[in-house]
């Protein structure tokens, strides 16, 4: 294994270890996922479709992923770790990939049981639907990883972050929403793999200076 | 400045007869265009800020951004009341062109929040480049996206269309953006100049009282 | 090893460090003094490399991965336990040896009992204790210490004298410090802030 994926293995470990130990966070947005799906069912109307909700599916997967977001670099703030991530010689690009994919891991892992609520509470979700999910999971996590830390370097950090976020957000929803109702498809899954390329690849090669002075 | 305001005035006789919504879209494109080329600059400056590191295109890059920002605003509102005019109401999501200004327009505000947010340094610079640098990315993204959102109901056929003008409303719209362009450039100058003297006046009080 | 020219470093407004040249050849020992504010952590960060100067040029002769770095903060996380702290530092060092080097650290600082506890748990002398095992796990070439002996109590300081006895024969060190006289001895060159 190269030194790069053992670096970024150490680190995604590290965040799955933390939240094992803590289990502060994960608990929080399963909780806050059902919950939302529950409020929509009494804020959609009686006679509406099932596009709004699947609508609403995705407001409710990208809200509960801010959840997640606004707590990711909390344990690197305590103690200024980050300093301590910065400093070592590992590519400091390595550091947002393994943030990245044990973000990646929680949200899969609420979705393991939002989805089914989802599909119990309001329709069924076709398969182009999940794979609609998986592939903005990849953007949300790589945008939203970045952005959090921008966020938590300045003064307002939590109150920011959905700011940052949500305008990155809007093609992901567009993208996730249009695989799932549209008769395009593919259209809208090939436009979410464009999105994940194109802000993983800046997200990856931005994160040096955005946790360097 | 004033050949500038005056440029953009004068246009205004020249299509009198096309009636008050198609004298607003003279001002509404140039007006978004120009915001777009602010916001390019500004990322180019932040670019710059990033490879170098010289800290004068932190300010060059807000700058221009903050240019952007405002003409983003004026777009929408001349896009407002231009849709008010066509369709008699203050707000269509039928227009692309609208829709990614409103986008654009929160992605920039919250850049501003951030910068406000965090504590002046070279961290401040670095983490505002990077998310300029974004913006940019996120225009052509975000414009896919809108033109794909419609497709939910209807399909959009892509066609392209050509300036769809005639010859002597091509050259006033010209006139008009080339005056719009003159105003961002003389406003962006003289913002710049007006922080930089701050920035001196402030370096010079330090100096005085340091010693 | 440090070169350091006309460096000054301002955050927005506020100048943290003021004007500082100096060279330090290798194996020296650089003592930094000065009041609180006076710009003594900044230039540890700048040397250590966790900032970059607004002005001026300073060249360090050692990469990320020779240098050891000790702040006010300890730079190690309270949810995890002491092991598994130097654990992860130890693979993003690339320390050959890992296992027992983490070891021989923990004893010579006496953590090893408390190795498997969390640092939320540890009182403050030891996580100053843990934070210094962190900082010369890797065995660094330059060693960057701000106030070491910070909450140390009388054990810990004796046995971070004798360390340091032992690392100015062979490293390069910059130390700062409210205390001098401990480390006068071994300063080669010394640098008063205002």
């Amino acid at each position: 294994m190269s030194a790069y994926a053992a670096d970024v293995a150490a680190l995604a470990r590290k965040d799955l270890r933390l939240e094992l130990r803590t289990r502060e966070t994960l608990p929080a947005m399963l909780l806050f996922v059902v919950a939302t799906l529950v409020v929509f069912h009494f804020a959609l109307p009686p006679r509406a479709g099932h596009d709004a909700a699947y609508g609403l599916l995705w407001v409710a997967l990208v809200f509960t992923a801010l959840l997640g977001l606004g707590r990711a670099w909390v344990p690197e703030r305590e103690g200024s770790v980050l300093d301590g991530l910065v400093l070592a010689p590992c590519d400091r690009s390595a550091i947002w990939l393994g943030k990245t994919l044990a973000t990646l891991a929680f949200l899969v892992g609420v979705e393991v049981i939002a989805l089914p609520a989802f599909a119990v509470f309001f329709a069924p979700l076709p398969v182009r639907a999940l794979a609609g999910v998986a592939l903005a999971n990849l953007g949300i996590c790589a945008v939203g990883s970045l952005v959090a830390a921008m966020a938590a370097a300045g003064r307002t950090r939590e109150l920011i972050l959905p700011l940052l976020f949500l305008p990155l957000a809007i093609p992901l929803i567009v993208g996730g929403v249009g695989a799932t109702i549209s008769p395009h498809k593919a259209e809208y899954l090939l436009f979410l793999v464009l999105y994940d390329a194109v802000f993983s690849i800046l997200s990856w090669a931005a994160f040096e200076y955005v946790v360097t002075e | 400045m004033a050949a500038a305001l005056g440029l953009v005035f004068f246009v205004a006789p020249v299509d009198a007869d096309q009636g008050i919504s198609q004298k607003i879209f003279y001002f509404h494109v140039p007006l978004a265009l120009t915001s777009y080329v602010c916001f390019g600059v500004g990322a180019w400056k932040g670019l710059r800020l990033l490879w170098t590191g010289a800290a004068r295109y932190d300010l060059e890059s807000y700058t221009a951004i903050h240019q952007g920002t405002i003409f983003g605003a004026l777009t929408l509102l001349t896009g407002s009341i231009w849709a008010k005019a066509s369709w008699g109401r203050w707000w269509v999501w039928s227009e692309d062109q609208l829709v990614l200004f409103l986008v654009l327009f929160l992605f920039y505000c919250a850049y501003f929040m951030l910068r406000f947010s965090v504590e002046p340094g070279s961290r401040r610079e670095r983490i505002s480049a990077v998310y300029a640098l974004f913006g940019v990315a996120l225009i052509p993204v975000s414009f896919l996206a809108i033109r794909l959102s419609k497709n939910f109901i209807h399909p959009v056929v892509f066609t392209r269309h050509g300036p769809q003008m005639t010859h002597s409303m091509f050259a006033a719209f010209c006139v008009a953006w080339a005056a719009v362009l003159l105003v961002a450039y003389v406003m962006y100058r003289v913002e710049l100049a007006g922080k930089r003297i701050d920035a001196n006046l402030q370096d010079l009080r330090e100096a005085l009282t340091a010693s | 090893m440090i070169k350091a020219d006309r460096v000054e470093k301002r955050y927005g407004r506020a100048w943290a460090l003021r004007s500082v040249s100096f060279e330090l050849g290798a194996g020296e020992l650089l003592l930094v003094t000065g009041p609180n504010g006076s710009g003594k952590t900044t230039l540890l960060r700048l040397i250590a490399g966790l900032a970059t100067p607004t002005r001026g040029t300073l060249t360090v002769s050692a990469g990320r991965a020779d240098v050891g770095y000790l702040g006010h903060e300890p730079l190690v996380y309270r949810d995890l336990t002491g092991l598994e702290n130097l654990d992860l530092y130890g693979r993003l060092y690339r320390i050959r040896e890992r296992r027992e080097r983490i070891g021989m650290s923990l004893e010579r600082f006496g953590l090893w009992d408390a190795r498997n506890e969390r640092v939320s748990t540890y009182s403050r002398g030891m996580v100053q204790r843990l934070a210094l095992c962190r900082a010369l796990l890797h065995d660094p070439a330059l060693l960057v210490l701000d106030e070491p002996f910070t909450a140390l109590d009388d054990r810990a300081a004796a046995l971070l004298d004798t360390e340091l006895a032992a690392f100015a024969a062979v490293k390069t060190l910059v130390v700062s410090t409210h205390d001098p006289e401990r480390i006068d001895d071994f300063a080669t060159q010394r640098l008063a802030l205002a």
